[in-house]
């Protein structure tokens, strides 16, 4: 039950820096369109960091 | 081209005697395990879906229930090798007859082997058949070392057939002209992709030519499996935890063997902070390295491919189990739309977990070699200095 909560607080906030990954990434390609492909990569990983972290929340508190 | 086209047509003929050569039909006569054969409740379709995110034994297409009542499996079996308190003892999957719930008994080698969940088990002494406890477990048989080709293992060496053939022929391409031709004109880009923007910009001019080749072997070997998930065949080969543990490994070993020295004392002793926080960073330094590092790959892989694999066979499921409300044709519409559309995005994420596993790679692999930066020198105690280029800017 506890491990469920956990988890799911977890993925509540994971799913918010994923919230704030694309929204701080799109201002920044809107303030400098020239650096869109670094931009879009330095998300990507930093994404797949928290999403790495968000699934090991899912299978250790299932 | 017409070379291409010729190979291409060899491979699709040898691909369909092979499946034709060994796919048959088999019945079983199970009544415990297939009353009525429909997948249709809510626990069946649970039970379906973790089926075939595991490993199995045996290569199955499809199976239907004739109107003999009969279980129709097509598929091809596969060979078992197990080593056992007897030696080595190989047989073909066929002789389970699909039963996957340890009544069929094979014999073999003086010794009877039962199949309970995917996982063979060899009974003990003189038990004729397995017994279980409340709980399902086996009490009379134990698990054995257990080297068969798997469904998995299938994919795997189908995959790497193909990349064999595929990369070999782009390369020998390059002798004769300078242009590929044929299906290496789609592989080339990639390659290209995989140099310039994954492994030159994080592991630095210098060195990245030594790890291309690792890197575009494990983005291709994960894209293809991944793709090969998506198809009618059913492999779910990346979503299996050995499979992603493995490729996990062998960049932890990369990155770990070819840490230069900077790497390695900006781990155990980390220069510019204070001496007592030092230790402390370094376990934190060795635990990144050598547990959360290669966890956080293969768990991602892992969990994404495996997820995926849920999320399209829950929709395609939901044709079976939203018919009583919705009707036929509103249940398949439904789950056709749905799982369409969420197979497209499968297809994204095939692409794109490929791609994160060579980056990340790729970044691990540049932290290990990166050059010491002059703009951060620091003495032996640790204290920072400032390069004689640095301190020359502040006198012009």
């Amino acid at each position: 039950m506890y491990n469920l909560i956990g988890a799911g607080l977890i993925v509540i906030g994971a799913g918010i820096g994923l919230g704030q990954i694309g929204g701080k990434a799109m201002e920044g390609i809107a303030r400098q369109p020239e650096a869109t492909g670094k931009i879009q990569t330095a998300m990507i990983i930093i994404a797949a960091l928290l999403e790495g972290l968000a699934f090991g929340a899912l299978f250790l508190g299932k | 081209m017409k070379v291409a086209t010729q190979t291409f047509k060899f491979y699709s003929l040898v691909l369909m005697l092979f499946v034709s050569a060994f796919a048959m039909a088999e019945n079983t006569t199970d009544p415990v395990e297939n009353s009525g054969g429909q997948v249709d409740t809510k626990d069946k379709v649970d039970a379906y879906i973790l089926h075939h995110i595991q490993d199995s034994h045996d290569f199955s297409l499809f199976s239907y229930t004739s109107d003999e009542g009969e279980r129709k499996h097509f598929g091809f079996p596969l060979p078992i090798i197990l080593w056992t308190s007897n030696g080595l003892t190989t047989f073909m999957s066929s002789e389970f007859h699909h039963n996957d719930d340890g009544h069929v008994v094979v014999e073999k080698n003086g010794l009877k082997f039962a199949k309970i969940h995917s996982k063979i088990y060899e009974l003990d002494g003189a038990a004729a058949s397995v017994a279980f406890d409340e709980t399902h477990h086996a009490t009379n048989a134990h698990k054995v070392l257990d080297l068969s080709i798997t469904k998995s293992v299938v994919g795997v060496l189908i995959i790497g057939l193909l990349m064999l053939f595929w990369f070999t022929g782009l390369a020998r391409q390059y002798k004769k002209r300078q242009v590929p031709t044929g299906f290496g004109r789609v592989l080339e880009p990639l390659v290209l992709y995989v140099r310039d923007e994954i492994s030159r910009p994080n592991i630095g001019e210098k060195h990245y030519r030594k790890f291309t080749g690792y890197l575009l072997t494990v983005f291709f070997f994960i894209w293809f499996l991944n793709l090969a998930g998506l198809t009618p065949l059913g492999f779910n080969v990346t979503g299996q935890v050995a499979v992603t543990a493995c490729l996990a490994i062998f960049t932890l070993i990369i990155y770990t063997v070819s840490g230069n020295k900077d790497y390695w004392m900006h781990m155990l002793w980390m220069p510019g902070v204070p001496v007592l926080i030092r230790p402390v960073l370094a376990i934190i330094e060795l635990a990144g390295a050598f547990i959360i590092k290669p966890f956080s790959l293969l768990v991602r892989l892992f969990a994404n491919i495996s997820a995926g694999h849920i999320v399209v066979m829950s929709l395609i499921a939901i044709m079976f189990t939203l018919k009583e409300s919705l009707g036929v044709v509103g249940a398949t519409g439904l789950s056709l739309v749905l799982s369409f559309f969420i197979t497209l995005i499968e297809v994204l994420v095939a692409f794109l977990q490929a791609y994160i596993f060579t980056m990340l790679s790729a970044l691990f692999i540049g932290m290990a070699v990166a050059e010491h930066d002059h703009d951060h020198a620091h003495d032996e105690q640790g204290h920072e200095i400032s390069d004689a280029e640095d301190v020359r800017g502040d006198f012009i």
